[in-house]
């Protein structure tokens, strides 16, 4: 008996099976609603309601939530969608290997969302700004296996990420600038902030963040991609929550940056862009998510431009607006892929006459597109009726002709919108039934609970206007008190205004929307779609990040052939090219050629000679081509060091060096007898040199030794005051034990620097030791082999 | 106490011998190893229970008193860097110890792996600058050794412009630390320190001279860190070696050049900071850029990690070109937090090259669908890398970010933001590649029950695992409580801005302890 109720209900076992999870899941959600919807009472009647942890006090970072009017609305439409979006998920990914990742990436999003509009600290809200964009990038990507899924998600996730890295760097200005990270504290200083100087780059970065986020054109392509996510996804991210969070930011720091004409014209241009291009492309898809995609671009757009005219009634509508968008859009996404999900086609060319079939989901999907069209006495209506009523209200702060514009942007998106309204219900619930991949029968209960509810609210909510004003004063005038930073705001919603002409005129404007929708609806529908491939942008936005993306990685192969090039001498080139140009910048500003002081007798014929011997033996290590007479000729010069090393009186040192010099040269023949691999890597290099290569080393090594020079005759040119010297010389006997002092310096004074050396000579010999046991050994391996 | 300071040196010495009295010992070995590395970590971790209050602490090598020995000095940044080194140090010790083959570990590997961390911990705790060439030196010949080690021809190849540039780098260390007595008198830290705080004593040649001799260094540090245009060594040779290699390079050989650098240019080259930061500023922009752009064209994960290792250098010095608590704070943290990502994903690296016998990209896939833990293994510390939130590599760009706008800096946070987004670019190509993408046909198949098969092969699940997992969750706990090493790292900054404690502590008063306010 219960069986046979669920099944009739849609929840057959099969289903219960992937789906159970998801309705326990939901619970949490669920939670969340219930609790906010517990804080409607005390937000609307008193004060903000204000919690704050320390979190991060060294960077001035708290978690701090700010509850109010505006962000209560925000978190009740995130719990309460999330809510059925997570039913949803669990009928339409039912048996999906990874639908665990799907419940947690959910849940993961929702709370980052909520984090995002409860914060009161702006840096801990761009932490959950961030999140949410990672999220919805692995939400984006969860088909991973599918090149196309991975692209979107990389795209979506790119220009939202961009955009939030400018959106932080706006932030930290506002910071700075407003000398606090607290919401609550900034909303006080909005006019010190405009008067600021930053105040034009602070609000440009911040814009752009908002509006990567919000897909506002240029930047709306990555939305339409972000469809390659599974419809949940879709209908919870980007629709219902996530791509408002650029919408809720503008929002939130209205009071803050807001106001000014600046503000104005950006907001009011760039969104109403945005509302009129979604709207016009939409009606050209034949894809059902598609069409919401673009309209969902269009909503973003008109709340843009709504919180860019600013006025006490368009922050209202734009309130209401915003209600109205999530209800009937989450409702719409929903059927959309419950239709998808059952016939197994999104195509509306290939779609008709399901009403039969999936009779509640056509319901659901029919009173949704109502309320996006506007009809009386659906909430969309009213908040229809008061964008243009605030569209009227422009004329009062404005020229009558940027009223008209604004009238005529608010009019066409309208219409079109209702166009698509009859696409996405229309056309594929009514009419004659079509032949669809799948036989199409109705959703289980858990897909079409949430369209079901979200529909119905759109028209109770409507409905209740009329006869309570629950709604308009307690989440409408609190979120618009929010926004406005006013306490005394009031709100007016009716379906009804009365017959003043002011008002007959917007709700005949309303009217003549919705005759007119239904009327391109009728004649167009057939054409739309055949003409849909001619309808491009002629400047594509998305060709623009596809150009930036391969250019620079054009770019970065470039440069890395060029800078990575792999030969050894073009390196030591640029690291002398280096020291050679920022030393000598260095030395030439701050210190100036200084003549060179000679010591109290002029060098003698014997110090000319070694002097020359060295030339003579460096000129000739450049210039044999035999490696093994340039190696005996750079010992020369290592022997007429040491013989400097005798005449200054240094016989320890001049020994050391004769036995260095000596035992360097021997092991450089043998390894060159021995290994024929190095010799031959050694004359590819010098294979490369041209006479013109040569002239460069030459001015490149000659400016390095002249930079040296330059140095080492400035330094002599002032006599070295040190206390080391006379503390070497008087402690070495009493305390050092030692009557050689270089000796005691060496085992003693600095007997660090010994043990260090000492190391360094141990390793050398495991590392030549392994070096060739482990190459002999290769080497007799390959020759049995 | 102040003992302790010659632990984190002695230590690896007396583990390094006695891995070379125990050639060939390999079980033994493994054993000493492992013991050595902890009783590092457990002396670095007291070191820096002492000195996190914010004591300085130093001691007189051999008791000859400051500037005439040798001093050793640890304040934050030191015992902070020297923690750090030891715990990576341990982390892929353990690590090794399932990827190690025997053919290496015959052949020294294990007492070269101790010098090089005595040459690191050395280099972090000298508070004189010949010795600091010392610990250098110590450090390049061990590391060339390490990777060479095996004779492979790319190894050798690798090696050969590796140890090529660096000693290029060492000399010009020399010449310059000539040159650095020659003007000055005196090698020890804190007394040169001390003296260019009163440039009054000074003769303009010498103030001249001294915003000279840090270009000198500049490149020497330079090459040894890997900074544009001196870093070619660092990807032509990065990838040659086994991962284990790799990763204890990239967390500890570019950090102690950038740990030198912040320390000479904070203590010692302050003559004309507007001169000498600026080039530093352009510098990290440079690198930044050109690093992360090499990574964006790489294909292969060890050599695209290898750029990234340079383009993350560009953030460190970033820190430091703009001088202020704030940013230098950021540098510290920022130091802590790339140490751990960047071993991390090459530890990753090795594990998905365990797995699929390849680190190309085109040849990997399918690890998402097989390993969901090794995917989140992945994640945390690419997103990290790339500066996402809560993870620790948000905070860190934040700072220097926030440092460089209340600065009026605005090209350099413009390039670190755009190289902020390439990074993300990058790591999101490697997880798109190896973890998302099905994987392509091949030879090795990878699924779950593969992936378990490899990893439970001669007990090396643990060994592989483990440092990845630690060092992973330590980037989600330094991210979301960042409190703590934030405040470690602000200490540290106010010590290198105002280094009186420093200067006071070995010139004058060193058998104590100084408490700082």
């Amino acid at each position: 008996m219960r069986e046979g109720m669920l099944s009739r209900l849609g929840l057959s076992t099969t289903q219960t099976k992937g789906s159970l999870a998801g309705w326990i899941i939901a619970l949490l959600p669920l939670s969340f609603f219930v609790f906010f919807c517990t804080l409607i009472e005390p937000v609307a009647m008193g004060e903000p309601i204000r919690i704050s942890y320390p979190w991060i006090p060294s960077l001035g970072v708290e978690l701090s939530f700010l509850i109010d009017g505006l962000s209560l609305l925000f978190a009740l439409i995130i719990s309460g969608v999330g809510t059925f979006i997570i039913i949803y998920a669990g009928g339409y990914l039912a048996g999906h290997h990874q639908i665990g990742h799907m419940y947690t990436y959910l849940i993961l999003f929702m709370i980052s969302m909520l984090g995002l509009v409860l914060s009161d600290n702006i840096i801990s809200l761009f932490v959950f700004w961030e999140l949410t964009s990672i999220t919805s990038y692995l939400l984006i990507g969860f088909k991973h296996e599918y090149q196309d899924s991975r692209y979107s998600a990389l795209q979506a996730l790119l220009v939202t990420g961009a955009g939030g890295l400018v959106l932080l760097a706006g932030l930290i200005l506002l910071g700075v600038v407003g000398g606090s990270w607290q919401l609550s504290e900034l909303f006080g200083r909005g006019e010190a902030i405009q008067d600021h100087e930053l105040y034009l780059p602070m609000l440009i970065l911040v814009l752009i963040g908002a509006f990567t986020k919000s897909a506002q054109f240029p930047f709306h392509f990555w939305l339409p991609n972000a469809m390659a996510a599974p419809t949940p996804v879709s209908a919870y991210l980007h629709s219902a929550t996530m791509v408002k969070a650029g919408v809720f930011l503008l929002a939130r720091l209205t009071p803050v940056l807001g106001g000014t004409s600046t503000w104005f014209f950006i907001l009011t241009i760039v969104g109403g862009i945005t509302m009129v291009m979604g709207a016009f492309l939409a009606i050209f898809r034949t894809d059902l998510k598609s069409i919401l995609a673009y309209t969902t671009i269009n909503g973003l757009g008109t709340l843009v431009f709504l919180l860019g005219l600013g006025t006490e009634l368009a922050i209202e509508a734009a309130i209401v607006f915003l209600m109205v968008h999530s209800l009937y859009k989450g409702a719409l996404f929903m059927v959309a892929g419950s239709v998808d999900h059952e016939t197994g086609t999104r195509d509306i060319r290939e779609l008709g006459g399901l009403g039969k079939y999936m009779p509640i989901t056509a319901v659901a999907g029919g009173l949704a597109a109502l309320s996006m069209m506007g009809m009386p006495p659906f909430l969309g209506f009213v908040g229809k009726e008061i964008i243009y009523k605030s569209a009227f209200g422009v004329a009062e702060h404005h020229m009558f002709l940027i009223m008209l514009a604004v009238l005529a942007m608010a009019f066409v998106g309208k219409v079109l919108t209702g166009v698509s309204a009859g696409l996405v219900t229309v056309s594929p619930f009514l009419g004659s039934k079509t032949t669809t991949p799948k036989n199409p029968h109705e959703a289980p209960i858990s897909m079409w609970l949430g369209p079901v509810v979200l529909s119905a609210l759109g028209l109770l909510l409507g409905l209740s206007v009329a006869f309570s004003k629950g709604l308009q004063d307690m989440i409408v005038a609190p979120a618009m008190g929010a926004v406005l930073h006013e306490h005394e705001v009031h709100a007016k919603l009716a379906l009804w205004y009365g017959t003043e002409p002011e008002t007959l005129m917007v709700f005949g404007l309303s009217m003549l929307t919705i005759v007119a929708a239904i009327g391109i609806y009728i004649r167009g529908r057939g054409t739309f779609a055949s003409i849909s491939q001619r309808v491009t942008m002629p400047w594509n936005a998305e060709q623009g990040y596809q150009f930036a993306l391969n250019g620079m990685q054009s770019l970065a192969r470039w440069q890395t052939r060029v800078l990575q090039h792999g030969y050894l001498q073009g390196y030591l080139l640029v690291v002398a090219m280096t020291l050679a140009g920022f030393g000598g910048l260095a030395f030439f500003s701050q210190v100036g050629l200084v003549a060179p002081v000679w010591s109290p007798q002029f060098p003698m014929v014997h110090e000319w000679l070694i002097a020359g011997m060295m030339l003579v033996a460096t000129v000739l290590t450049i210039r044999l081509d035999s490696l093994l007479g340039a190696i005996v000729a750079l010992g020369v010069v290592g022997y007429a060091v040491a013989l400097i090393f005798i005449l200054y009186a240094a016989p320890d040192l001049a020994i050391t060096q004769f036995s260095i010099e000596t035992l360097t040269v021997i092991l450089f023949v043998l390894v060159l007898y021995r290994r024929q691999t190095i010799t031959h890597l050694l004359e590819e290099e010098i294979a490369r040199d041209s006479p013109a290569k040569r002239i460069r080393d030459l001015l490149i090594a000659g400016s390095v030794g002249v930079f040296i020079t330059s140095i080492m005759l400035a330094i002599t040119s002032e006599p070295l005051v040190s206390e080391l010297k006379h503390f070497f010389a008087e402690e070495s006997v009493p305390h050092g034990k030692g009557h050689n002092v270089v000796n005691v310096i060496l085992i003693d004074f600095r007997g660090l620097d010994t043990m260090g050396e000492i190391t360094v000579l141990g390793v050398a010999a495991i590392g030549v030791y392994s070096l060739i046991k482990l190459w002999f050994a290769r080497d007799a391996e390959n020759n049995t082999s | 106490m102040n003992n302790l300071l010659f632990m984190p040196i002695v230590i690896p010495l007396i583990t390094a011998i006695c891995l070379i009295l125990l050639w060939r010992q390999r079980v033994i070995q493994r054993l000493v190893s492992l013991v050595g590395c902890v009783s590092l970590f457990l002396a670095a971790a007291l070191l820096f229970s002492f000195v996190a209050p914010g004591n300085v602490l130093a001691i007189q090598a051999a008791n000859w008193p400051a500037p005439f020995g040798i001093t050793l000095v640890a304040d934050t940044f030191s015992a902070l860097m020297v923690l750090v080194a030891a715990f990576m140090g341990l982390s892929v010790a353990i690590y090794s110890l399932a990827t190690l083959d025997p053919e290496r570990e015959s052949f020294g590997y294990h007492p070269l792996y101790h010098i090089m961390l005595m040459g690191v911990c050395g280099a972090f705790l000298t508070g004189d600058m010949f010795n600091m060439y010392v610990w250098y030196e110590v450090m390049l010949i061990s590391s060339f050794v390490l990777l060479t080690l095996g004779g492979e021809r790319s190894q050798l190849e690798g090696g050969v412009k590796y140890v090529t540039l660096n000693l290029l780098a060492s000399t010009l260390f020399l010449i310059a630390t000539g040159m650095l007595y020659g003007t000055m008198g005196t090698l020890n830290l804190a007394d040169l320190g001390e003296r260019m705080r009163q440039p009054e004593t000074l003769s303009d040649l010498q103030l001249g001279l001294m915003t000279t001799l840090p270009i000198l260094y500049l490149l020497a540090f330079g090459i040894k860190s890997a900074l544009f245009p001196l870093f070619f060594w660092l990807p032509a040779s990065y990838h040659t070696p086994p991962i284990h290699v790799t990763a204890i390079f990239s967390a500890l050989l570019t950090k102690v050049g950038i740990y030198s650098l912040v320390r000479v240019f904070t203590l010692v080259f302050i003559a004309d900071t507007d001169f000498t930061h600026t080039i530093l500023l352009v510098i990290a922009g440079l690198t930044m850029i050109t690093g992360v752009l090499g990574a964006v064209a790489q294909m292969e994960m060890r050599r695209l990690l290898s750029f990234h290792i340079v383009s993350q250098i560009g953030y460190l010095l970033m820190g430091l070109g703009l001088f202020s608590p704030l940013s230098l704070a950021g540098t510290v943290f920022f130091m802590v937090h790339v140490i751990l990502a960047k071993s991390a994903l090459f530890l990753v690296g090795g594990v998905l090259h365990r797995v699929a016998g390849t680190y190309d990209l085109k040849k990997l896939g399918g690890f998402y669908r097989s390993s969901i833990m090794l995917s989140i293994l992945f994640f945390l510390p690419a997103f990290s890398l790339a500066g996402i939130p809560p993870l620790s590599g948000f905070w860190a760009k934040f700072a220097l970010v926030r440092a460089g706008l209340e600065l009026g800096q605005y090209a350099i946070v413009t390039a670190a933001l755009a190289v902020s987004i390439l990074t993300l670019f990058s790591m999101t190509k490697i997880w798109a590649e190896a973890f998302w993408k099905a994987q392509p046909p091949g030879k090795v198949q990878v699924d779950a029950d593969q992936i378990s098969r490899t990893l439970a092969s001669g007990q090396t699940a643990l060994p592989l695992l483990l440092p990845i997992v630690v060092i992973a969750a330590l980037m989600v706990i330094i991210g979301v409580a960042a409190d703590p090493v934030l405040a470690i790292s602000q200490q540290a900054a106010n010590q290198l801005l105002d280094p009186t404690d420093y200067i006071n502590v070995v010139l004058h008063e060193s058998a104590s302890l100084a408490n700082s306010p």
